[in-house]
């Protein structure tokens, strides 16, 4: 009953990404939804990554530190330890997964409500492809502006993991910068690039499958917005197991 | 002119439509009327391509198969299609005027003064003349119903559909939108269908009626011989009141 469920979903996904591929009809109107698609999800998601990275790069060194109390480690070994968890894993992994809920949530209960109000049935009515329409744009939009969201998320980190060590007596910003660059592997850069560009097309494609399917009322609409988040971490930490074992 | 033949849709075991048949005449404004669940919006829904009839014709211009066209070719036919939506089915991100515009953008060369100007003309048409800026949020029922016929017509339709028009208004609104409906299909020689079960525009509108009961054609006329029928369904629901019957009874003495 699982498996069959399982494939259902995963054969009409499939169907719904081919759909949006397919006749766009005026380019001019796409290329216009996808920048208004960018403006929401990425200026719109900016300021929940401010606030996350800044506290999550403080918490980072605060707690990295207060590990090593042996003196036989070099404290620059701190900053190596903030840098590589930063760009590896907290960055594209745990920002995603904030961003997830977010953007998530938001595409859900957008496209669900418009299908329970016949808004996506007067779209085909009007001859209109609903899915190049609404969805592609969100997918593009969501690939394009999640991985700089991530980049811009692993600077604060780094950035405020440094100033929390100087803040605390810690370590000095001059070791922490000799630790982030002694042991820094640019390779991890690509590897958060492309877990951040995978995990912002999850978000934004999965979402988008479950509100465009919406059947019912509001309840579903919520439904389908509660199913989106949960459906889109459990992909996201998924392929972020994954990525790890292909690229690492 | 549409024309439908034996059209049937199921769903499952459940046989939604059985074999129903009409013709809907341009420049006449047909109702489809029926009880709730007697297949009326199933009915607009086959007609119009967003649900697939499980057998029947579909004919358009007297010669085209809906059914049997292809994504492509029902695409076109389509741009041909205004339709009324039950709950207007406004854009919500989109003003009025950016809501009525929006087939324009889709579909034409036209330049933003020409679309503006068809934009203002369509409204002027529904009587919303300088509301181009307001948003479906800040408009009435009534007023959402009117923004939804703006746009149904501001591609010059040769076919529409209205499902439900009157639903949620109160009867003097609802009177309006059905004399706007007509007035329309008569001006622009529309092919309208409207799906209702208002009597007001039964007895108002209704220049050719299809009766549906529990899937099947149980009547046609129009709104002169609605009243005479000898269809016990079609008078058993006409006169589900019984202030309608006293006045029947009234009348028959």
């Amino acid at each position: 009953m699982f498996s069959f469920s399982f494939f259902t979903h995963f054969g009409r996904y499939l169907f719904l990404l081919k759909k949006c591929f397919v006749n766009p009809d005026k380019p001019s109107i796409y290329w216009k939804e996808v920048m208004r698609q960018c403006v929401e999800i990425g200026v719109g998601s900016l300021t929940i990554v401010i606030i996350f990275s800044v506290f999550l790069g403080a918490v980072l060194t605060v707690q990295t530190a207060y590990q090593f109390t042996t003196p036989l480690l070099s404290k620059t070994i701190i900053g190596s330890i903030v840098t590589n968890t930063a760009v590896i894993e907290m960055a594209p992994s745990v920002t995603c997964l904030i961003l997830a809920g977010k953007i998530g949530s938001s595409i859900a209960s957008e496209l669900g409500t418009m299908r329970i109000t016949e808004q996506i049935d007067a779209l085909e009515m009007m001859g209109v492809n609903s899915a190049t329409y609404l969805v592609l744009p969100k997918v593009v939009a969501g690939t394009i502006m999640v991985p700089l969201l991530v980049m811009i998320a692993g600077f604060l980190e780094i950035y405020m993991g440094m100033l929390v060590g100087k803040w605390t007596g810690v370590l000095t910003p001059e070791e922490f910068m000799q630790g982030s660059i002694q042991y820094f592997i640019p390779f991890t850069v690509n590897f958060a690039i492309i877990k951040a560009t995978t995990f912002g097309f999850i978000m934004s494609s999965v979402p988008a499958y479950l509100g465009y399917y919406t059947t019912g009322g509001a309840l579903d609409v919520g439904r389908s917005a509660t199913r989106a988040v949960v459906a889109s971490c459990i992909i996201i930490l998924l392929f972020d197991y994954i990525l790890a074992e292909i690229l690492l | 002119m549409i024309e439908i033949r034996d059209v049937r849709k199921s769903f499952g075991e459940t046989d939604v439509l059985r074999g129903i048949s009409g013709t809907f005449l341009p420049g006449k404004t047909s109702l489809v009327i029926g009880t709730s669940g007697s297949g009326k919006t199933v009915l607009m829904k086959c007609m119009v391509g967003l649900l697939q009839p499980t057998s029947g014709h579909i004919l358009y211009n007297g010669d085209t198969d809906f059914v049997a066209l292809d994504e492509k070719e029902k695409k076109e036919i389509r741009k041909q299609i205004g339709m009324l939506f039950q709950g207007a089915a406004l854009f919500d991100s989109m003003t009025v005027e950016q809501n009525v515009m929006f087939p324009l953008n889709m579909f034409t060369d036209m330049s933003l003064k020409e679309r503006l100007h068809r934009v203002d003309e369509c409204l002027d048409r529904v009587n919303l003349k300088g509301s181009n800026k307001l948003m479906p949020s800040e408009l009435s029922g009534g007023m959402k119903k009117r923004v939804g016929i703006a746009r149904a017509i501001v591609m010059n339709p040769k076919f529409l559909f209205c499902d439900e028009p009157n639903s949620g208004l109160d009867p003097q609104t609802s009177i309006l939108i059905d004399e706007l409906v007509h007035e329309i299909t008569e001006e622009f020689n529309i092919t309208t269908i409207v799906n209702t079960h208002d009597m007001n525009s039964v007895i108002g509108i209704g220049d050719y009626i299809l009766f549906l009961h529990k899937g099947e054609k149980a009547w046609e006329g129009d709104k002169h011989s609605v009243l005479k029928s000898d269809s016990q369904a079609l008078n058993d629901f006409i006169f589900a009141s019984k202030y309608l019957r006293e006045i029947k009874e009234q009348l028959n003495r």
